[in-house]
């Protein structure tokens, strides 16, 4: 059945890809630290399995000291803006077309591989279809625009170079996650949280609830750790069994007062950081700036809804 | 209170964050601290780190687009994109990206969450398009551009958020129905998918709001020129 290794293994060769170009560029001056850090990457992704708990978490030390020490460095190359913008106008509209392939791919094989049981594992199969995706739009690039057969690996290694050391702040942050949930930090919040409750106050219960949810998405960087610990503190005991609210809509709206959280912490980094540095963008902040003036009124909102709908 | 020290980890984060280390450093930091706090030894919190690393590798897959979207902007993507945007009229960042929040939260709810995203359409299509779009408005400064292409990222982010729990088999729907069973509660994922509806619409206009404001702020400046 195909599932994650067929993923990770594509991950891993075009990571493997990058390390040997970025070795292999002589202008960038700290190529051994962009080789070294997108070749650990690969061996993470090619062999993570047999490295054992302690060799990962090596490896982990190893990345973070490359890019900790400033030995991550930019590349040169990319096309000149003339080049670009003459190819613009003889391939046409038919360019979308392409990029249009993988969301194609990945809409397709979501569904469609349901109908062919046994073939990609249901749990991985969006994974795989984004995977499908991209090495058909590569092969339908390769034959139809015919570049040099390095191009997609140089222009993405290019691209990779500009995301640097951003690019596993998301996978290192979910890691923290867990060394939290090991440690019982999502406790001691919760008995915190619940302890500011002025005691018989429902709309005190509520603020509580959908606040804490913000607060704690933005501290853990996902409101699916922030959920469990303040649904168990607040939700469960006081607005569902003290107060008789609807557990539907308390669960399903104090969710998305998290997410508003989400929003407007740095913590969130493959939706907040990650476009920032993907954009180019000189404020790594910027995003979470951006979302801010809606995140707050949201906020607001979700904390009425569960007020008005729940009681 | 002396279970309060396994917070230093936060404290350790919020510090790091603010005086800009670099942020991978202040990740290591905090988890070593957390464990630490917690009674744990080096080499324990190593290995917990690392088992965790690897068992979410899937988070660092989405980078295996990138060779196929550095092929296409290198054949002139971003410059077509450009280039369709200036060739319609009466298109401004703000229409533009409403169309794209909405386009967004319906895929999103349909539970098509990995259609579109940072790297897929929002670096290649969605902020070329939108700058595109305020340069036929007014004359950019630096800073107006970087808002603009801040504003496609954070439009990307609202109609993901505000739309895919509405689908009943996303991960935070099937997350609390599992744990409102371990509490004795049973509800079906549609119970709960249903009351995303109405932050939903709420999230659409907030948003949508936004960006007719931040049309308003372009064509002033671009009728004051």
């Amino acid at each position: 059945m195909i599932g994650l290794p067929f993923v990770y293994g594509f991950a891993g060769l075009t990571f493997l890809a990058f390390a040997v170009l970025s070795l292999r560029d002589a202008t960038n001056p700290k190529r051994w630290g962009n080789g070294a850090f997108w070749g650990l990457l690969a061996l993470s992704m090619l062999a993570g399995d047999r490295l054992g708990d302690f060799g990962n978490g090596l490896l982990v030390l190893a990345l973070v000291a490359i890019a900790g020490t400033g030995q991550l460095g930019r590349g040169s190359g990319g096309t000149a803006p003339e080049v670009r913008a003459e190819r613009a106008t003889r391939h046409g509209n038919r360019l979308f077309l392409l990029a249009l392939v993988i969301p194609a791919t990945a809409l397709i094989g979501t569904f469609g591989f349901e109908h062919v049981p046994g073939l990609v594992n249901p749990k991985q199969v969006t994974l795989v279809s984004l995977a499908l995706g991209a090495l058909l739009a590569l092969v339908i690039g390769m034959a139809w625009l015919r570049p040099h057969p390095a191009a997609p690996v140089q222009e993405g290694r290019r691209l990779m170079d500009s995301v640097g050391w951003a690019a596993i702040l998301p996978q290192m942050l979910a890691s923290l996650g867990a060394v939290f949930a090991l440690a019982g930090v999502g406790d001691v919040v919760g008995q915190l949280m619940a302890g500011v409750i002025p005691e018989g106050s429902l709309v005190g219960a509520v603020i509580a609830f959908a606040l804490g949810m913000a607060l704690f998405t933005m501290i853990m960087g996902n409101a699916f750790a922030a959920f469990p610990v303040m649904a168990a503190a607040i939700a469960v005991p006081l607005l569902i069994r003290q107060y008789g609210g609807d557990p539907a809509v308390i669960c399903a709206i104090g969710m998305l007062a998290g997410f508003c959280g989400t929003l407007m912490t740095p913590m969130a980094a493959n939706f907040n950081i990650v476009p920032a540095a993907l954009l180019e963008l000189k404020d790594r902040n910027a995003v979470v700036k951006a979302q801010v003036g809606t995140a707050l009124p949201l906020l607001v909102v979700n904390t009425l809804f569960i007020w008005w709908f729940a009681f | 209170m002396s279970e309060l020290w396994v917070l230093s980890g936060i404290a350790v984060m919020v510090l790091g964050f603010v005086l800009r280390f670099n942020p991978l450093l202040v990740v290591v930091a905090a988890a070593g601290v957390t464990g630490l706090a917690a009674g744990l030894d080096l080499h324990a919190i190593v290995s917990a780190f690392g088992k965790a690393f690897n068992d979410t590798r899937y988070v660092s897959v989405v980078w295996i687009v990138l060779p196929v979207i550095g092929l296409l902007e290198a054949h002139g993507l971003q410059e077509r994109a450009r280039g369709v945007i200036a060739s319609l009229k009466g298109a401004t960042t703000g229409r533009l990206l409403t169309g794209y929040l909405l386009i967004r939260q319906i895929s999103a709810a349909l539970g098509l969450t990995s259609v579109a995203g940072h790297a897929q359409t929002v670096r290649p299509l969605v902020a070329p398009m939108a700058e595109a779009a305020a340069e036929g408005q007014a004359e950019l400064t630096e800073d107006q551009r970087e808002e603009v292409k801040a504003m496609s990222a954070a439009t990307d982010n609202v109609g993901l958020f505000f739309g895919e729990d509405i689908f009943i088999a996303i991960g935070s729907i099937l997350l609390m129905v599992g744990f409102l069973e371990q509490q004795g509660i049973t509800l079906s994922p549609f119970e709960l998918s249903v009351w995303a509806i109405p932050t939903a619409f709420a999230a659409f206009f907030i948003h949508g709001f936004r960006l007719w404001r931040l049309d308003r702020r372009l064509d002033r400046k671009g009728a004051g020129q």
